[in-house]
């Protein structure tokens, strides 16, 4: 279950590729892609940067993916989150999981995601023509990830 | 107790510190009482770490809630609710 904090961008479809090379018992993948949208909370975004608390994120992500699987049966796991300068329309993170079947795998990926959303130190701020701003939480998000308990 | 104390994002930026070594007394016993005891600090740290606001805190790395006791030479962090993904 690979974890990878990068400034880099990735290649969704290597990554992928990669994820389900030589396992024949994969049948389904499904992926999450989030991209930098343009607009956030009424402001134009020219760009941001992402902080994050290394050691903590990885820690974090590694019981958030160990949940999953003990929550559904599925093969492998992939998340990539992108830290650093990113621009509208970059991708930000990438969350594959590999199961036999498409119902685990669906169902697991949004709980990744929505585990992340809430659990992994991760931080943006955005360049707005207002100047830059600190990225409030959304009470959605915790919302989002109550529902799972 | 000697711990490691650790701000990130808006916290770092306001209180103008990323990471600390910081030796406190005996009766300071859990992560809520370090808080007020930060805040015994005055400006930047009474407004930054006030208790109306609403904060996250990690001891060892690991998310934690404020109850929670530490221990001598722990890394204690806190942060901003998250905004990854």
């Amino acid at each position: 279950m690979p974890i990878k904090i990068q400034e880099n961008d990735f290649d969704l479809s290597a990554e992928i590729a990669a994820l389900r090379k030589g396992e024949p018992r994969v049948g389904a993948v499904v992926s999450f892609l989030g991209t930098v949208r343009d607009m956030n909370d009424g402001s134009q975004v020219k760009g941001m940067t992402l902080e994050h608390y290394p050691g903590m994120t990885e820690k974090a992500l590694e019981e958030i993916l160990d949940q999953a699987k003990s929550r559904w049966d599925i093969h492998n796991t992939l998340v990539i989150h992108r830290v650093g300068s990113l621009m509208p329309e970059d991708q930000i993170v990438l969350v594959a999981v590999t199961s036999a079947h498409r119902g685990e795998a669906f169902a697991a990926c949004e709980f990744i995601m929505d585990y992340l959303k809430t659990a992994a130190p991760f931080w943006k701020k955005e360049d707005t023509p207002e100047g830059a701003r600190w990225v409030d939480a959304r009470v959605t998000d915790e919302a989002a990830m109550a529902r799972w308990k | 107790m000697k711990l490691e104390l650790r701000f990130f994002a808006s916290l770092r930026e306001a209180l103008g510190v990323s990471q600390e070594s910081a030796t406190i007394p005996a009766t300071v016993k859990t992560i809520a009482d370090l808080r007020a005891h930060l805040i015994e600090r005055g400006n930047p740290w009474s407004e930054v770490l006030a208790n109306g606001k609403v904060l996250r805190c990690a001891l060892n790395q690991h998310m934690v809630d404020a109850s929670t006791a530490l221990q001598d030479g722990a890394e204690v962090a806190f942060f901003p609710p998250v905004t990854g993904g």
